[in-house]
C-alpha cells in the first residue's frame, strides 16, 4: 500500500509539473480504447475553447489508481467499476462512447463475413474444444462454406483491457462452461492460443498466421482488412457488425438499472443487436475543491455530446443517444458538488 | 592572515617535495569536498539499489504472505480468480536467456576474434563500427523487426524444417514440436541472441585487443597456432573481461522487455516445447501492469519484479564465484 502512495506522489508531482504550464488544461488518464476518439474531440475543442485535455491512455486500471489518487481531473474505465466502489471511492461514473468487439479470423478459402458463429461456439473454440475449422460444430453453422481442414490457431490480448473484459463477459453469458471455468476480466487465464500486445498486436498476429482466429475492436478489423464473422445474437438471429448494429444493441439498455450508469451492452435483445458491445465510462470525484476544473471537465464532455457525434462515426465509435446523454446530464446537476455543496454543472 | 600563512607553508611542503610532482593549488578544503562527493555518489547507488530491493518487497508483501515461497513454483495464473506463481514467466525467462547465450557468445567470440586476429586492416573499422551501431538500436525496432520481418520468415521456412527434421527424435523432438506459429519461446530466444551479440563483441574485442602483442608473438614464435595462441594466451589474459562482457549481454537477455513481448507469444502456460507461446517475467510486467486491476494482482506483479531482480542479483554473484575459482586454479596448469 505504501508503494502505491509513493506512486502517487510521483504522479501527482508529474501532473503539478506538467500542468503548471498550461493552467486552463485538464488531464485524464485511463482507458485506450477510447483513446483516439478522445484525442480527436480534445483537438477539435482546443480550436474552439483554448483548453486543452492531456489525456493519457495508459489503461482502465491505471486510469481507476490515477482518478481515486486525484492526481488526474477524470478517469476513465472500459470496464465499468461496481455500485460499491464507486461510493466507497467518491466517485461518478458516466458512459460517453461505445463500440463493438468483432471476431476475426484468417482463412484463405472463406471471405469476410462468410463465417457464421453463435456465441458457445465461440467459446468453445476459445476454450480449446473447437480445435479445427472443419469441426461439425462449425460445419453446421456454415453450410456451403468451404471450411479448410486446417487446425484454429487462437489469438488473444496479452495485455489487460476492456476489449477483453467485453469479450470475456459476452462469453460468460452464453457459454456456461466459459464461465464455470474461465470467466471475466480485463485479463483472465486463457486456456489455449497465443497473445498479442493491444488490438494492433492481435491483428497483425491474426493477419499473419494461418487459420487464426482472434478479436478486436471494429475500428481495427476495418483498417486491417481482416476477415469478419457474424454472429447470432440473443434473439437467434445473425447480424454483421457495423455501426447500425452496435446502435441497436445500445437502443434498448436501460441506464438507470445499474448503479454508476455501469450497463454492459453485451449480449442484448433485439433482432438487430451486435452481441459483443460495450461503452467506455468516465470516473470523476463528486465532491470537487476545485469546482472551475470540474466545471472545465463537464464542460468538455457537454461540447463533445453536442459536437462530437460526427467525429465518433468518422473512427467508427458509436456516440450515446440524445436519450442518455438527458440522463447524464442529470445526474452532474445532481450528484456533483463542491465542497461546500452547490452543484458543480 | 592566519589562512595565508597556512597557505605559504602548503605551498612551501608542495615546493619542497620531489621533482616531477606538480604543485598543488588548489585549498586542501577542496579536497576533502571533492573526496566527500565521490563518497555520496558511491553512496547514492547502494541507497537506490536498497530503495528498489524495500520497495519491491513492501509492493509484494500482499503475494509474500499469502504464498510464501510457493509463488516460485505454482504455475497459475489467473487474474480472474486472484491465483497467481511465477514458475511460468520464470521458466520463459530463463529459457529464452539461454538460447540466447547458447547462440550469441559463441557467434559473438567468432567476430571478436576476427575482428582483433584474423581480419584484414581495412574491414576492421567498418565491422566494428556496424557491430557498434548495432549495438545502438532500440529494443522496440528489434521487437517489430522480429514481429514483422523475422518471425513470417521463420514459421513459413526454417520452423517447418525444425518440426520435421528434429521433431522425430525421441527426447529432442519434444522441444520442437507443436505447430509453426512464428512466435513463441524460440523465436524470443533468436531475437535476443542476435541482439546480445553486439553487446558481448565490443566487450570481447576490446578486451582482445588489449592483449600485450609480445605474449601473442613469443607464442607464436614458438610455433603456436593462431587457435593456440587465442585459447591458451588470450582467453585465459582476458577471461575477466570475456566473462564480464557474456554477463553484460546476460543481462540484456534477462531484463528485455519490449522485443520479447513481441514475440514471445505472451501465454501463461508451461510448455516444453520451444515453438508453444510462452512468457519471461520482463513481458509479463509490459503486458499487465497497466491493467492490474485488484491488490492481489499488483502485488503479484510486483513481485514477478522482485524476483527478475534476484535472479540477475544471482547471476552476477554466480559470475564473480566462477572467477574466483578461475582465479584460484591459475598457475596450477601447465
Amino acid at each position: 500500500m505504501r508503494l502505491k502512495q509513493a506512486f502517487t506522489a510521483l504522479a501527482l508531482a508529474g501532473a503539478l509539473f506538467g500542468t503548471s504550464s498550461l493552467a486552463a488544461d485538464i488531464t485524464g488518464a485511463g482507458a485506450s480504447f477510447p483513446y483516439p476518439i478522445y484525442a480527436k474531440w480534445a483537438d477539435a475543442y482546443k480550436k474552439v475553447t483554448g483548453v486543452g485535455l492531456n489525456y493519457q491512455s495508459i489503461g482502465s486500471g491505471g486510469g481507476i489508481k490515477q482518478i481515486t489518487g486525484k492526481t488526474v481531473n477524470f478517469g476513465a474505465s472500459d470496464a465499468p467499476m461496481k455500485g460499491e466502489d464507486l461510493d466507497k471511492n467518491g466517485l461518478l461514473q458516466f458512459p460517453v462512447i461505445m463500440g463493438g468487439v468483432v471476431p476475426v479470423y484468417n482463412l484463405k478459402t472463406v471471405k469476410s463475413g462468410e463465417i457464421k458463429l453463435s456465441g458457445a461456439l465461440l467459446g468453445d473454440i476459445y476454450l480449446g474444444k473447437v480445435q479445427t475449422w472443419n469441426d461439425p460444430a462449425i460445419a453446421k453453422m456454415n453450410p456451403g462454406v468451404n471450411l479448410p481442414s486446417q487446425a484454429i490457431s487462437v489469438v488473444h490480448r496479452s495485455d489487460g483491457s476492456g476489449t477483453t473484459f467485453l469479450f470475456t463477459n459476452y462469453l460468460s453469458k452464453v457459454s456456461p462452461d466459459w464461465k464455470s471455468t474461465i470467466g471475466e476480466g480485463t485479463a483472465v487465464k486463457w486456456p489455449t492460443g497465443v497473445g498479442g500486445k493491444g488490438n494492433e498486436g492481435v491483428a497483425n498476429y491474426v493477419a499473419r498466421i494461418d487459420g487464426a482466429i482472434g478479436y478486436v475492436e471494429y475500428a481495427y478489423a476495418k483498417q486491417n482488412k481482416l476477415s469478419h464473422a457474424q454472429m447470432t445474437n440473443k434473439d437467434g438471429k445473425l447480424v454483421a457488425p457495423s455501426d447500425d448494429s452496435f446502435k441497436a444493441a445500445a437502443a434498448g439498455a436501460d441506464w438507470g438499472s445499474v448503479p454508476g450508469m455501469g450497463v454492459i451492452l453485451t449480449d442484448q435483445p433485439g433482432a438487430q443487436s451486435w452481441p459483443i458491445t460495450g461503452a467506455s465510462f468516465i470516473l470523476i470525484h463528486k465532491v470537487q475543491d476545485k469546482p472551475e476544473i470540474a466545471r472545465e471537465v463537464l464542460k468538455f464532455f457537454d461540447w463533445s455530446f453536442q459536437n462530437g457525434a460526427k467525429m465518433a462515426d468518422e473512427l467508427d465509435y458509436v456516440p450515446m443517444p440524445d436519450k442518455v446523454v438527458q440522463q447524464i446530464r442529470a445526474i452532474w446537476k445532481s450528484q456533483i458538488k463542491d465542497s461546500a455543496g452547490n452543484p458543480v454543472y | 592572515m592566519r589562512a595565508a600563512t597556512l597557505n605559504r607553508s602548503e605551498e612551501a611542503t608542495v615546493l619542497s617535495a620531489p621533482q616531477g610532482s606538480r604543485p598543488l593549488r588548489t585549498a586542501p578544503w577542496k579536497d576533502t569536498a571533492f573526496e566527500w562527493l565521490t563518497w555520496l555518489f558511491a553512496f547514492l547507488v547502494f541507497s537506490i539499489l536498497a530503495a528498489i530491493l524495500v520497495s519491491l518487497v513492501i509492493g509484494s508483501q500482499l503475494t509474500l504472505d499469502k504464498y510464501g515461497f510457493s509463488f516460485i513454483w505454482r504455475a497459475d495464473w489467473n487474474p480472474v480468480t486472484e491465483e497467481f506463481g511465477a514458475l511460468v514467466p520464470i521458466f520463459g525467462t530463463l529459457v529464452t536467456s539461454a538460447i540466447a547465450m547458447l547462440i550469441g557468445v559463441p557467434v559473438s567470440f567468432g567476430i571478436a576474434l576476427f575482428l582483433t586476429e584474423l581480419s584484414p586492416v581495412w574491414l576492421k573499422r567498418p565491422l566494428g563500427t556496424a557491430i557498434e551501431l548495432l549495438a545502438a538500436i532500440p529494443s522496440i525496432i528489434y521487437g517489430m523487426w522480429g514481429l514483422f520481418v523475422f518471425a513470417p520468415l521463420f514459421q513459413t521456412y526454417v520452423q517447418p524444417a525444425l518440426i520435421n527434421s528434429l521433431g522425430g527424435i525421441p527426447g529432442v523432438g519434444v522441444l520442437f514440436a507443436g505447430p509453426p506459429l512464428g512466435i513463441g519461446m524460440l523465436t524470443a530466444g533468436l531475437i535476443l541472441s542476435i541482439m546480445v551479440i553486439p553487446f558481448i563483441t565490443a566487450v570481447m574485442r576490446d578486451v582482445f585487443e588489449i592483449v600485450p602483442p609480445m605474449l601473442k608473438e613469443s607464442a607464436y614464435g614458438l610455433g603456436a597456432t593462431t587457435w593456440e595462441v587465442v585459447w591458451r594466451v588470450v582467453l585465459p589474459y582476458t577471461k575477466v573481461g570475456v566473462i564480464g562482457g557474456i554477463m553484460l549481454g546476460l543481462g540484456r537477455a534477462l531484463g528485455e522487455t519490449m522485443a520479447v513481448t513481441f514475440v514471445i507469444g505472451n501465454a501463461h502456460r508451461l510448455a516444453a516445447s520451444l515453438n508453444a507461446p510462452g512468457n519471461s517475467i520482463a513481458s509479463a510486467l509490459a503486458n499487465e501492469f497497466t491493467e492490474a486491476v485488484g491488490d492481489i494482482y499488483f502485488s503479484a506483479l510486483i513481485e514477478l519484479g522482485l524476483i527478475l531482480f534476484l535472479i540477475t542479483s544471482i547471476v552476477l554473484a554466480l559470475s564473480k564465484i566462477l572467477l574466483m575459482r578461475l582465479a584460484k586454479g591459475e598457475g596450477t596448469q601447465t
